[in-house]
């Protein structure tokens, strides 16, 4: 038969694992070699100021932080229902109502803040990313319409009504007509927790997501039902595991963190709402997900990586001039390559023709 | 008498709206008859869309356009195809994948054509005909593509469902193991027809950027692939009715734009929300009936297949 073949291994491999990431970044960083030097681009100086030198500075590494908070917290509620096979693509859309309705309670008291304002931000937050997330939950299990489109559908809608809300009642009145908000009063914003950088309270949302996922999906038993109507539908069906409620506690866990990451971002480092509050997290969390491996520490990883990937591509801008779009290009070249690498955790690759059994 | 008027232009615009969904639902949707969801339309869209268009800039030959547009959605696709069938890996995760990876590489190769103008296609012109009151204009006065997405519909459906090739692709998603039993190759047909769908996905965001609003910028297909994949469930994958569920949405595209020239005062932005918020309700309607999806869809769409396994 063919020359290269894939052949099945008896059992995955559990090296391979770890390894098929590493080797993804391998990949995506030589070919970044080859595409900067291929725009004519001094390919070692470019990986330089996209990869390290963002990485030399205090600024540089709490900038890091800033973009992996809500990066860790989309993507761990994504992974969990990946891990049960409910496909939400929409943590854009949930991060931007976590936004809208986090912010809206800055506005709505604004001027008559207290200790009490971040709290009630933070969980009214969480309840419009769930509530977005609710929709696509529930025209899944009433009307088995895929959540892949509704949610992404509601993604465009989420980003429609930001844009109405700035353009309209949120709008500053003070403001000379621009799309924006007011700037939000201390009371609504969140505490530094860095000297000298932007990482805010949000950072140490995103590790107590990291705990809070690993020990749902380790040490409970929803945990368990997850693992194995992702893994085997049909068993967790024999063993009477209520699959509608794995998919509403899925969609509504990863829909109430992504809210809480949009609010982190209004109420961190933009402090007021404007028309864009997120250069995409809600979608490379998709692939943070991927790369850690569903796996919150990995998650959290991964998101380090991705976090660097757009402060780098900033960076690059400013240095040499290189364009910004190359952070999308890297992004999608890394999941390309992690998914095409992973056939090894499965399979072995074998050259030569196959024998002939005697 | 006003309302006659006006009715002539929204229905030629909404035929026009139509077109880059039209081509990219009826690609996809041979793709999904051959077992394999393809969930990187957008991406191959926003491809097609600026590589079409800086060809048509440099070259001045919109016909070499399309044609590098469809190639470059084949291309794009390929990688889908490569990472699915060979290296075996999850369809759904390998698809957003290629549409994160098509809006990142079409927004690099398009930085430096922002802002450009294109002339667009001419329109047919057919002394009398054209000139017809109401339908007139949306049914002689086309543009090329917006006829050859149309013709593209019956011909699709003869492949189908009149040819050895396609009633070997169907037989293909609908049960691979027994097809390659037979001795068909399931991995090149389905290779081919992601190909397919990747041209046809070309052309539909080329129609886009050097067609319908001629230029380009950055994410300029907001969603269309997207709803290309909602069509195809919504015609529970029969060509005709794409083709129906293509014009329902460039009417709602279209009536979107006209509701303020009526005089009813809505936000643009929540008029913008139509589109999106009718793909799911079209979705739920269709959806409900699991029976139907069941007996429609292909029974292999989104299963990996290992010829050694």
């Amino acid at each position: 038969m063919s020359f290269i073949r894939l052949e099945p291994r008896g059992q995955a491999s559990k090296t391979m694992v770890y390894v098929t990431p590493l080797l993804a970044v391998a990949l995506t960083l030589l070919s970044g070699f080859i595409l900067f030097m291929a725009m004519g681009f001094d390919p070692l100086k470019a990986l330089y100021a996209f990869f390290v030198a963002p990485l030399t500075s205090v600024r540089g590494l709490g900038e890091l932080v800033v973009k992996a908070t809500p990066l860790v917290l989309c993507a761990v509620g994504l992974a969990i229902g990946f891990r049960a096979n409910v496909w939400n693509i929409g943590a854009e859309g949930q991060l931007t109502l976590g936004a809208i309705t986090g912010g809206g309670l800055a506005l709505a008291f604004y001027g008559e803040g207290g200790w009490w304002l971040l709290p009630l931000m933070v969980i009214g937050g969480a309840i419009g990313g769930a509530a977005w997330a609710a929709v696509p939950a529930y025209l899944r299990l009433r009307f088995n319409a895929s959540e892949i489109l509704t949610s992404l559908m509601l993604n465009y809608v989420a980003l429609l009504l930001l844009n109405y809300l700035v353009h309209g009642p949120y709008r500053d009145p003070d403001g000379f007509a621009f799309p924006e908000s007011r700037l939000f009063e201390a009371d609504a914003t969140l505490p530094i927790l860095w000297a000298g950088t932007r990482v805010h309270l949000g950072a140490l949302f995103a590790l107590l997501a990291v705990a809070g996922g690993w020990l749902l999906i380790a040490r409970t038993f929803i945990g368990f039902q997850i693992k194995v109507i992702g893994l085997t539908p049909a068993a967790a069906g024999y063993a009477g595991f209520d699959q509608k409620r794995i998919v509403w506690l899925t969609l509504l866990l990863s829909g109430a963190l992504a809210g809480i990451a949009g609010m982190g971002e209004i109420a961190g480092p933009i402090g007021q709402i404007t028309a864009s509050i997120s250069p995409g997290y809600g979608y490379t969390a998709i692939i943070v997900a991927f790369l850690g491996r569903l796996h919150p520490v990995g998650i959290l990883l991964a998101a380090l990586l991705m976090a660097l990937s757009f402060i780098g591509g900033e960076a690059a801008q400013i240095a040499m001039g290189l364009p910004k779009a190359i952070t999308g290009v890297f992004q999608g070249m890394l999941l390309f390559f992690l998914l095409a690498s992973d056939v090894l955790i499965r399979y072995r690759v074998r050259f030569g023709a196959r024998r002939a059994v005697a | 008498m006003t309302d006659l008027a006006l009715i002539g232009p929204i229905l030629a615009a909404m035929f026009a709206a139509a077109t880059p969904l039209l081509f990219a639902a009826l690609g996809e949707l041979v793709v999904e008859k051959s077992g394999v969801l393809n969930l990187g339309v957008e991406g191959m869209m926003l491809v097609g869309a600026v590589c079409g268009f800086a060809v048509t800039v440099q070259t001045g030959s919109a016909t070499t356009g399309f044609l590098v547009a469809a190639l470059a959605g084949a291309a794009t696709a390929s990688l889908f195809a490569v990472l699915t069938l060979f290296l075996l890996a999850n369809q759904v995760a390998t698809g957003l994948a290629l549409t994160l990876f098509g809006v990142g590489l079409s927004a690099l190769i398009g930085q430096g054509f922002v802002g450009i103008p294109l002339d667009g296609l001419p329109k047919l012109y057919i002394p009398g005909l054209t000139d017809l009151p109401v339908v007139g204009q949306a049914v002689f006065g086309q543009d090329v593509m917006v006829y050859l997405a149309v013709a593209a519909v019956p011909l699709v459906h003869l492949f189908l469902y009149r040819t050895r090739v396609g009633l070997v692709l169907r037989a293909v998603g609908e049960n691979h193991t027994a097809a390659h039993a037979l001795g068909y190759k399931v991995l090149r047909i389905r290779f081919l027809a992601v190909l397919f769908g990747g041209a046809m996905a070309g052309l539909g965001g080329a129609f886009l950027s050097m067609d319908y609003t001629p230029m380009w910028a950055e994410n300029m297909t907001s969603g269309r692939g997207w709803i290309a994949l909602a069509l195809v469930v919504f015609a529970t994958w029969k060509p005709a009715r794409a083709m129906l569920g293509a014009w329902l949405f460039g009417g709602v595209t279209i009536l979107q734009l006209h509701v303020q020239g009526l005089g009813i005062d809505v936000p643009s932005q929540l008029l913008s929300m139509l589109p999106y918020l009718a793909t799911v309700l079209v979705l739920v309607l269709i959806s409900r009936d699991v029976a139907r999806i069941r007996l429609n869809a292909p029974a292999c769409l989104g299963k990996l297949f290992h010829p050694d396994a």
